[in-house]
């Protein structure tokens, strides 16, 4: 019969008799909890960031192309506009989805000339999702899905010595491969938080593009918004079961078949906090082992007096180990509470602006925000805990298996 | 021997088990130092030299605002001479001379507005990854020729393959039309993705000849011997060309910000882990510490009563300290360059790495660097933040009372 109470009482006041090493352990098992937390929520919120990011530069959950269109985004590589069949199909997964003309085309200005890429579509039905991440610096965004007019980015305006109001010719190529030319009047000029996006895309309407294509009805791409981004998977095979069944040779595709390096970035973050809280709670292990094995040194004659007065070896065992887990418990309490006020304090976003062109490169913005995830929290104390009291069995085990009439008789 | 440090080492041995427990923390934070710092250090190595080798050398010379605007009347007059005048002071220097510009290029079934680069094959050759990467076809031989290099992307969007001919269409220095027709001799591919969107490449003297441009071209790139004299370099050449003011001399750093800024946040998101390590291992040896001074408490008592002096007392811990940091630096720092000298036989890699390298401009397999800073800067810092968490247990020797003290339990 094991009397709780007394173990926890026992356990309790062993812990505080030595105020100070049990204070210097409580410090680092809660350095440690913090900084598994904390940096897990950076490092999470790094990775939130550019996945947003990605998606709506991608943009969308799934896309549906030509079989051929992303190896070689012609217009010859493209689709009819939806079909009932699919349209009902698309409303029922999605409450944001559109279809745009995307071809590479050449833009000329009196000064110049650049490659760009020509996405034609219907203002109406995507601009949210557009202006998330850039706006309008001077005049206007496409009004219609057969506006004549063109909106550049502002670095393209610049590299072309073009602007507001000024004509320029958009030249690309028609399904029978002879160069499609018109010229178009600039509208509006955008910027974009990553510069990249600013030079490579153009806006135009997307019947006018499809005219100048001569590909009316044609259209390169279906883009689709879920709810959240791991539906992605279930929605592409539902999506593609109903594209098989019309017979058609369009191709769904979730994002993480589109872009994989953020799918790439995505799945390393679970490896990544694992590895981390390991490697945090194996550098705290041995101060807790060690902490352990000097509060049981020091009572190698305590416990020997104990064991010769029949007190059964279970009991000293659950002692030390429920010594071990209020230290852990206290720990991993404190470790939380201070990682959960560290999130609060940089929740309005820690401002990276002068590392920003590095941080481009890996397709971030500059603010960092952290998220933090409930099973995060969860992995890190379980780990602290079922780890922590692995740790304890082994010195508990020994000071278990003492011989009493040793152990008495040994002075310290 | 001192006495002093015998005494240490005596003490350091009364509790195996607690030392080698505290030298284990050492060890094990110490390895890990090394392996990550080596394979850091190793991987921002790699995607600097692979970017510049790639793109754009060390030190490029070209007309002052061409970096930023890259519009083709912003050349260079007669660049041959120039790379000669460079060369001649600098003969340790690999020079290569540009030209570039935008085109529309056209094959039988595609058209993509593309950049077009104008090299001089010689120079090319000393300065940059390309002309090695050839996996179809053979790079240029001549500095003239109706030839074109395509990257293996360009090829494939253009639906191009070697031999086929492609049409350049785009307008000359003079603001005049420019049109000719090029062969493929070459296609490129380097697996990082931006190399394989972009290059596009034919000889120099074409590109001057289709683009109406004499003699003159756009940028000379520099390559230095080492990579850290590239500002020495570029002030010698900015002294060299006092007298033209309209040339701008810009190194890689000025001109790729990128590649330092995404250097920077990698380190410091890096040091954010290893200073947390090397925080818990310091708590292990600041407990471990203040333990051997507080059960000794009525053995430096006594010690105090004899007359041997505090200050002596606190060495003597600082002693003990020192001995234990050293054996954790020497077994950590050697496991650790076992560890880091056999994957730097065999690479290493993780899953899903490849995507993520291929961004960086980084080899699906990464090699850890074996400078002496790499390997030794992690242990350091963990031996000294060891030595300076042995100052609270020392300073609580000089409050000891001798006579309380012998009487301590």
């Amino acid at each position: 019969m094991i009397n709780i109470a007394l173990i926890l009482t026992l356990a309790w006041r062993n812990l505080w008799r030595n105020l100070r090493r049990t204070t210097i352990m409580l410090a680092a098992i809660t350095v440690g909890v913090w900084a598994m937390i904390f940096l897990t929520a950076l490092m999470r919120g790094m990775v939130e960031d550019m996945l947003k990011r990605g998606l709506y530069q991608l943009p969308g959950h799934v896309q549906i192309h030509h079989p051929f269109y992303l190896d070689d985004p012609s217009i010859v590589n493209s689709l009819e506009e939806p079909s009932e069949v699919l349209t009902k199909a698309l409303e029922e997964v999605s409450q944001y989805w559109f279809s745009r003309v995307k071809v590479p085309a050449m833009l000329v200005s009196e000064r110049g000339a650049r490659g760009v890429m020509a996405i034609g579509l219907d203002p109406n039905a995507e601009s949210d999702i557009l202006f998330a991440n850039r706006h309008i610096n001077e005049g206007r965004f496409l009004s219609s899905i057969d506006d004549e007019a063109l909106v550049i980015g502002a670095k393209l305006a610049e590299r072309l010595e073009t602007g507001l109001g000024k004509r320029v010719v958009l030249m690309s190529q028609d399904p029978n491969n002879t160069i499609a030319e018109r010229g178009f009047r600039i509208v509006g000029i955008f910027s974009a938080e990553l510069s990249a996006q600013e030079e490579i895309n153009i806006y135009v309407g997307k019947k006018t593009l499809q005219e100048l294509l001569s590909s009316k009805d044609k259209i390169s791409e279906i883009a689709l918004f879920a709810e959240d981004y791991q539906q992605a998977n279930t929605i592409q095979q539902y999506l593609q079961q109903i594209l098989s069944e019309q017979q058609t040779k369009a191709q769904a595709l979730s994002w993480k078949a589109i872009n994989p390096y953020l799918s790439g970035m995505v799945n390393m973050m679970d490896g990544f906090v694992l590895v981390w809280v390991i490697v945090i709670f194996l550098a705290m292990s041995f101060g807790l082992a060690n902490t352990l094995v000097m509060a049981l040194y020091e009572r190698i004659r305590e416990i020997g007096l104990m064991l010769a007065l029949g007190m059964a070896p279970m009991m000293v065992i659950w002692q030390i180990l429920v010594e071990s887990v209020i230290l852990l418990l206290i720990g991993l309490a404190l470790g939380n509470g201070l990682a959960l006020v560290a999130v609060q304090l940089t929740a309005p976003g820690i401002d990276l602006s002068s590392v920003a062109k590095g941080l481009e490169m890996a397709g971030m913005g500059t603010t960092l925000y952290p998220a933090l995830l409930i099973k995060d929290v969860w992995t890190a104390n379980f780990i602290v805990l079922v780890l922590g009291m692995l740790t304890s069995v082994l010195p508990a085990l020994r000071a278990a298996h003492y011989d009493p009439i040793r152990a008495i008789t040994k002075s310290t | 021997m001192s006495t002093t440090l015998l005494l240490a080492w005596r003490n350091l041995w009364r509790h195996q088990r607690r030392t080698w427990l505290t030298i284990g923390a050492m060890i094990f934070s110490n390895v890990l130092l090394v392996f990550l710092i080596t394979i850091q250090f190793g991987s921002y190595d790699m995607m600097i030299e692979n970017s510049l080798k790639a793109f754009s050398g060390h030190i490029q010379i070209a007309q002052a605002g061409y970096h930023q605007d890259a519009k083709m009347r912003q050349s260079l007059n007669e660049i041959n001479s120039l790379e000669e005048q460079i060369q001649q002071a600098y003969p340790e220097l690999n020079l290569a001379a540009r030209a570039s510009t935008i085109v529309l290029a056209s094959s039988k079934e595609r058209s993509l507005g593309i950049q077009i680069m104008g090299v001089n094959p010689k120079g090319e050759t000393l300065v940059s990854s390309v002309p090695g990467l050839i996996k179809q076809g053979a790079y240029f031989r001549d500095n003239i020729g109706d030839k074109i290099i395509l990257s293996h992307i360009l090829a494939r969007n253009l639906k191009a393959q070697l031999g086929d001919e492609i049409t350049l269409l785009g307008s000359g220095l003079d603001g005049s039309f420019a049109a000719s027709v090029v062969v493929v001799v070459g296609i490129f591919e380097s697996g990082f993705d931006g190399l394989d969107r972009s290059v596009a490449q034919v000889p120099l003297r074409t590109f001057q000849s289709i683009f109406s441009m004499e003699d003159s071209g756009h940028s000379i790139i520099i390559n230095v011997p080492e990579i850290n004299l590239s500002q020495k370099y570029q002030q010698e050449l900015k002294q060299l060309f006092l007298a033209q003011p309209e040339l701008e001399i810009l190194t890689w750093e000025q001109r790729h910000p990128e590649i330092k800024q995404a250097i920077q946040t990698d380190m410091a998101s890096a040091w954010f882990m290893y200073v947390v390590l090397i925080v818990l291992v310091a708590f292990s040896v600041l407990n471990t510490q203040l333990m051997t001074v507080l059960e000794r408490t009525r053995e430096f008592g006594i010690m105090l009563a004899i007359g041997v002096r505090a200050s002596r007392l606190a060495r003597l811990i600082f002693m003990e300290t020192t001995l234990m940091a050293a054996i954790g630096f020497i077994l950590g720092s050697g496991v650790g360059l076992i560890v880091v000298a056999i994957i730097n036989q065999t690479g290493f890699s993780f899953p899903g790495m490849e995507e993520m390298a291929a961004q960086y401009n980084l080899s699906e397999k990464m090699y850890p660097s074996l400078s002496p800073l790499a390997i030794f800067l992690g242990p350091s810092i963990v031996f000294a933040g060891c030595l300076l968490t042995s100052i609270y247990p020392a300073l609580r020797l000089f409050l000891l009372e001798p006579v309380s003290a012998m009487r301590a339990a």
